[in-house]
């Protein structure tokens, strides 16, 4: 085959066409289960949000009425505001603490090697892991947490079974077990930082603030956006933690969008409406990041 | 955390012209800053630590002394126990294999894909890499319930008809969690990125050669590509490894189940018993911690990367 190619008059588009041919061999099967398994179900979506279906038994076409269902759902009301309210305490800690972290490992040094792995290592563990730790490190009695709040001669709250308190407990949790990654992202991007413009800042007399707010902030923007994008993402797909730990309690305090989607879907078998529902949380995660990127596309022109 | 390498820094600074002993404003950054790293190191490592020295003690000694981080009479029966009350070590072959399976999938597809998207020169090459970027944005919840329906539904498998009706599909079988993620968008892309970073002589030294496309796939690229399949298989590793909501929905038999689902069932609102939960939480974090510190200079390198990309 290879020897007849080399033989054509053409062989420029002979070679162009065989690799136009292998290269679809070679995509065949990433690109099949694209299809299987984003297309059509992102298509599926729509169409099964529009139905009352629920695994057993027939089903119709409802129209627009599990969305308008969804407008007069207190649970939803909950989920949504317990959701908002995880994602405006872990988006900024997260931010926060792998910044913090990175800027305080921001040195060559072995020793600054050898804090990275340490600061990294809860990323390596998986939420369900995660979770079981912290249940028992925030046990109100034998927990590790409020035997160290004591020492200071604090009485440390239920956590988790206290419905103030639960979704702080999970926040902390969450952002103890993912800032390793952002903070390697920040270390990555510190690199880039112009060291001129540090030190003619300096030259001018500006003070450490200054600089880091006027010459080292900017400089790490792309990253920040990348950092906040994914923390939103994962933030409004909070799902893991309150299940393991929660179960959606105290009082559905921790009842999160997808632990509800979950719930209605494969706990009730309400398919159609929990369609339905993580139908309107893709529109939120859309409308968040386009509004991101906009934010962030403003404040990189100035 | 800012204001300490702040004052490190610019105590720092005079340093620079002439090297003169160091200032007490300088001393006092260098403790500050030892102090602050050594205590963030304490909240990150010493749960573990403790979560393992937990594990170690014997039942009577978990709430008694539950401060003291080495266990008096250290003892493995709460990972004895795992396996003996319940089918811990069903659980850790099913993720073994979901998360193997999953990494030689990606690789191989993932690498294939890769290389034509960075080496093959054909009409729709933009139209699909850019396909595969845009389904990176998808969130994973808008797919689930109908993700589930094609996987319950598929004709001919898992006795289901022609049809889809009759059977249960791929639903409680490693296909269920294999296939949808056999070759992920993720994959594809991380390849093509270090594919594109390759020479393009290579290949076509090959192909005047007369070599087949996949051959110079196998035998030329490939080979030159090992470092990044080897982060992909590590990534690929510990996200199986660690995957949660879908093994909780597609696989619900009791024999099925992943160690995170089983491990999750092994925490109680009320009557947790500690001593084995722990142990199970070492059992499931032990393989991607081992994983992890094999590889930790390339994974950490990696990710420094994908930040100024």
């Amino acid at each position: 085959m290879s020897a007849a190619t080399s033989l054509r008059p053409t062989p420029v588009s002979a070679t162009r066409r065989q690799q136009t041919i292998s290269a679809w061999i070679f995509l065949a099967v990433p690109v099949v289960l694209f299809a299987v398994f984003l297309l059509l179900p992102v298509v599926m979506a729509i169409g099964l949000s529009l139905t009352d279906y629920s695994v057993i038994g027939d089903f119709e076409w409802v129209g627009l009425d599990n969305y308008l269902r969804i407008a007069d759902d207190p649970i939803f009301w909950v989920a949504v505001r317990n959701t908002a309210l995880y994602t405006v305490l872990y988006v900024p800690a997260g931010v926060a603490v792998a910044l913090g972290t990175a800027l305080l490992l921001n040195r060559s040094t072995r020793t600054a090697r050898v804090f990275r792995t340490l600061f990294y290592i809860p990323v390596v563990s998986s939420t369900v892991a995660t979770a079981a730790i912290w249940f028992w490190l925030l046990n109100p009695q034998y927990g590790l947490l409020n035997a160290v709040l004591g020492w200071f001669g604090i009485d440390g709250p239920a956590w988790l079974y206290d419905s103030q308190w639960a979704m702080i407990a999970i926040v902390m949790m969450s952002v103890w077990a993912g800032f390793g990654a952002n903070m390697i992202i920040y270390l990555g991007a510190l690199q880039g930082v112009p060291g001129e413009l540090v030190d003619a800042a300096r030259v001018d007399g500006a003070g450490a603030f200054r600089v880091f707010w006027h010459v080292t902030l900017p400089s790490i923007s792309r990253a920040t956006f990348l950092i906040l994008t994914l923390l939103l993402i994962a933030a409004f797909q909070v799902f893991d933690q309150a299940y393991v730990l929660t179960k959606g309690g105290p009082g559905n305090s921790t009842l999160t969008l997808v632990y509800y989607i979950y719930d209605r879907g494969f706990g009730r078998l309400e398919m159609g409406y929990a369609s339905a529902l993580s139908f309107v949380l893709f529109l939120v995660i859309l409308v968040f990041s386009v509004a991101n990127a906009r934010a962030t596309g403003r404040e990189n022109d100035r | 955390m800012t204001a300490v390498t702040a004052v490190a820094a610019r105590a720092a600074a005079p340093a620079d012209t002439t090297p003169r002993p160091p200032t007490p404003r300088a001393v006092v950054g260098k403790v500050v800053w030892v102090v602050a790293v050594v205590l963030i190191s304490v909240t990150t490592v010493m749960p573990l630590l403790w979560t393992l020295a937990t594990s170690l003690k014997p039942e009577g000694e978990i709430l008694s002394s539950y401060l003291q981080l080495l266990p008096s009479n250290p003892t493995l029966a709460n990972y004895v126990a795992l396996f003996t009350d319940g089918p811990f070590g069903r659980y850790l072959a099913n993720s073994a294999i979901i998360a193997l399976g999953g990494v030689a999938t990606n690789l191989f597809f993932g690498g294939l894909a890769g290389y034509a998207l960075a080496k093959l020169s054909f009409r729709g090459r933009g139209v699909v890499f850019s396909m595969f970027l845009g389904s990176m944005m998808v969130p994973g919840i808008i797919t689930m319930v109908p993700t589930f329906l094609v996987l319950r539904r598929f004709p001919l498998v898992g006795g289901n008809d022609l049809f889809g009706e009759g059977g249960a599909g791929f639903i409680n079988s490693y296909g269920a969690v294999l296939i949808p993620f056999a070759a992920g968008p993720f994959a594809v892309f991380f390849m093509r990125q270090f594919f594109q970073a390759l020479p393009d002589e290579l290949g076509d030294a090959a192909r005047i050669d007369g070599a087949s496309e996949f051959r110079i796939f196998w035998s030329v690229y490939l080979p030159l590509a090992r470092a990044g399949l080897a982060v992909l298989g590590v990534l690929t590793f510990q996200a199986g490894w660690n995957s949660f909501l879908w093994p909780l929905i597609a696989l619900n038999d009791p024999d099925m189940l992943t160690v995170q689902v089983g491990l999750a069932g092994y925490v109680n609102e009320y009557q947790t018993q500690y001593g084995p939960l722990l142990a199970g939480t070492i059992l499931a974090s032990l393989p991607v911690l081992v994983v992890f510190v094999l590889a930790q200079r390339y994974i950490i390198e990696n990710f420094a990367h994908s930040g100024t990309k």
